[in-house]
């Protein structure tokens, strides 16, 4: 029997970001990760850390949406304090583009809400005339009659992320185990128990159920319903070209090395991270074209699909079941910009032994109600 | 530190590289002109600067990539060396000529 303070089911952003924040709550954890053959979300996802969209409705989804860009820097900070990892944080803002007159009215529309929604908290943005915008970013195409922008927003490397993710909770005693598909939990209050393919056990006093859409099977073990469905998304990545993009912006960013990202799509594709559809495709591209019509002298060297965790409602799920004290289940899209408060706000509750404030809003409670 | 088999295929397509002539059999690649020619370098990588030559010679490595009749990040050696080609070695990220100024 191998003892630790916490088990971590799922060595994607989720899982590590709060494995981190436990062991930087000084609790020694065991990260499982079943390897390649899972769906490895946090491998494909695009490197947003992204507000001003998010949380329509729901301003406590907003509320933390903006707490995690918040302390993105200290994450980014400690993380390369501690393993030497430059993620390649940037938090200049962003820009949505609006490419029709109808577009950018709704979008005028949705951001009043959303600066009314936010109430104190407040919510900064401006709504940008065409050329407003041209002067942020170089070469902007004709279709873009009009942009919005906020402060709160940017963007890091996702990889690069996960890696110093794990290289800390190694340093601090943690263990990442790899190929450790978990199967079966035995779950007591503040005891659970997870036997390990090589015929061992390991045993903690907290669990933390964060495998994306792997937490499906393993839901019901806690009494817990499952709320999340997959949505298939594509990346095109073209060759790297001089800085040109200074802020991301929601479906083109340059990373940090160069190359040009061309992302937001959106597809119902069941549990299937292999097929790209070149409709889809074509229609990622000619967006992005009319955004940035210099895309088109590029070329393509890269493009993959992934297959999102997309909860119900769209909002993060946190939950702790109630009659299982020490377990948590975590399942949510936008891993990368969430990744600073589940290391630096969610991960210290779990260590505590209870989630509060706008986490205990996001409960799958919420959904027994509809 | 390569030299080309010129009695069994005579070098008979000249092209430019870096303003350099030089002459290859017909079917090389540009690549192996470019390690005919001795050159230290054909690129310089975009995020380190360091120097690379062409390496897999099949397409698969992307260390050979240059500028080839005015468009850059080629592969080398996936391209035939044809007559009056102009070939140029890169510096780092190329650029990008729509997005220097233009609006639209």
């Amino acid at each position: 029997m191998e003892q630790f303070d916490a088990l971590v089911v799922g060595g994607g952003l989720v899982g590590s970001a709060v494995a981190f924040g436990l062991t930087e709550s000084g609790m020694r954890v065991l990260v499982l990760d079943e390897g390649d053959v899972a769906l490895r979300a946090s491998r494909g996802n695009f490197g947003l850390v992204w507000s001003q969209s998010k949380g329509l409705g729901a301003p406590h989804y907003h509320r933390w949406a903006r707490t995690s860009a918040a302390h993105w820097p200290a994450l980014a900070a400690r993380l390369a304090e501690l393993t030497g990892i430059d993620v390649g944080l940037e938090l200049p803002g962003g820009l949505h583009f609006c490419l029709s007159d109808a577009e950018l009215s709704a979008r005028a529309g949705m951001m009043a809400r959303m600066r009314q929604e936010a109430g104190e908290f407040g919510f900064d943005y401006r709504m940008l005339t065409r050329q407003e915008a041209a002067e942020m970013v170089p070469g902007l195409g004709r279709d873009v009659v009009g942009a919005s922008w906020t402060p709160y927003d940017g963007h890091v490397g996702p990889l690069p992320t996960l890696r110093a993710f794990h290289a800390a909770i190694q340093q601090a005693g943690g263990v990442y185990r790899p190929l450790t598909p978990v199967r079966k939990i035995d779950p007591a209050p503040n005891d659970f128990r997870i036997a390990m393919p090589d015929g061992g056990v390991a045993r903690a006093p907290r669990l933390v159920l964060a495998a994306g859409l792997g937490n499906i099977p393993l839901l019901p073990a806690l009494g817990l319903d499952c709320w999340i469905a997959p949505q298939r998304g594509q990346i095109l990545v073209t060759e790297r070209v001089r800085p040109l993009l200074s802020m991301p912006t929601l479906n083109v960013r340059q990373t940090a090395e160069g190359s040009i990202m061309i992302g937001d799509s959106k597809e119902e594709a069941a549990f299937d991270s292999l097929t790209q559809r070149p409709a889809v495709m074509r229609n990622m591209a000619e967006r992005a074209v009319r955004c940035f019509p210099w895309l088109a002298e590029l070329q393509i060297v890269r493009a993959w699909a992934a297959v999102r965790i997309l909860p119900k409602d769209g909002l993060p799920i946190y939950d702790q079941p109630a009659r299982l004290p020490g377990a948590f289940a975590f399942s949510c899209h936008s891993g990368v910009g969430l990744a600073a408060a589940h290391a630096r706000v969610l991960a210290p509750m779990v260590a505590q032994g209870g989630l509060t404030g706008d986490c205990a809003l996001l409960s799958s409670e919420r959904f027994q109600h509809v | 530190m390569y030299d080309l088999r010129t009695d069994v295929r005579p070098a008979t397509v000249d092209l430019l590289i870096d303003g350099r002539p030089v002459a290859v059999p017909i079917g090389a690649t540009v690549a192996a002109a470019v390690l005919s020619l001795g050159l230290p370098y054909i690129r310089r990588t975009p995020v380190s600067g360091a120097p690379r030559l062409p390496y897999c010679m099949m397409g698969v490595c992307f260390d050979c990539l240059a500028t080839i009749d005015g468009v850059p990040n080629q592969q080398a050696c996936m391209v035939a060396a044809e007559p009056g080609m102009r070939v140029s070695t890169q510096q780092g990220a190329r650029s990008v000529s729509g997005a220097d100024g233009h609006d639209g």
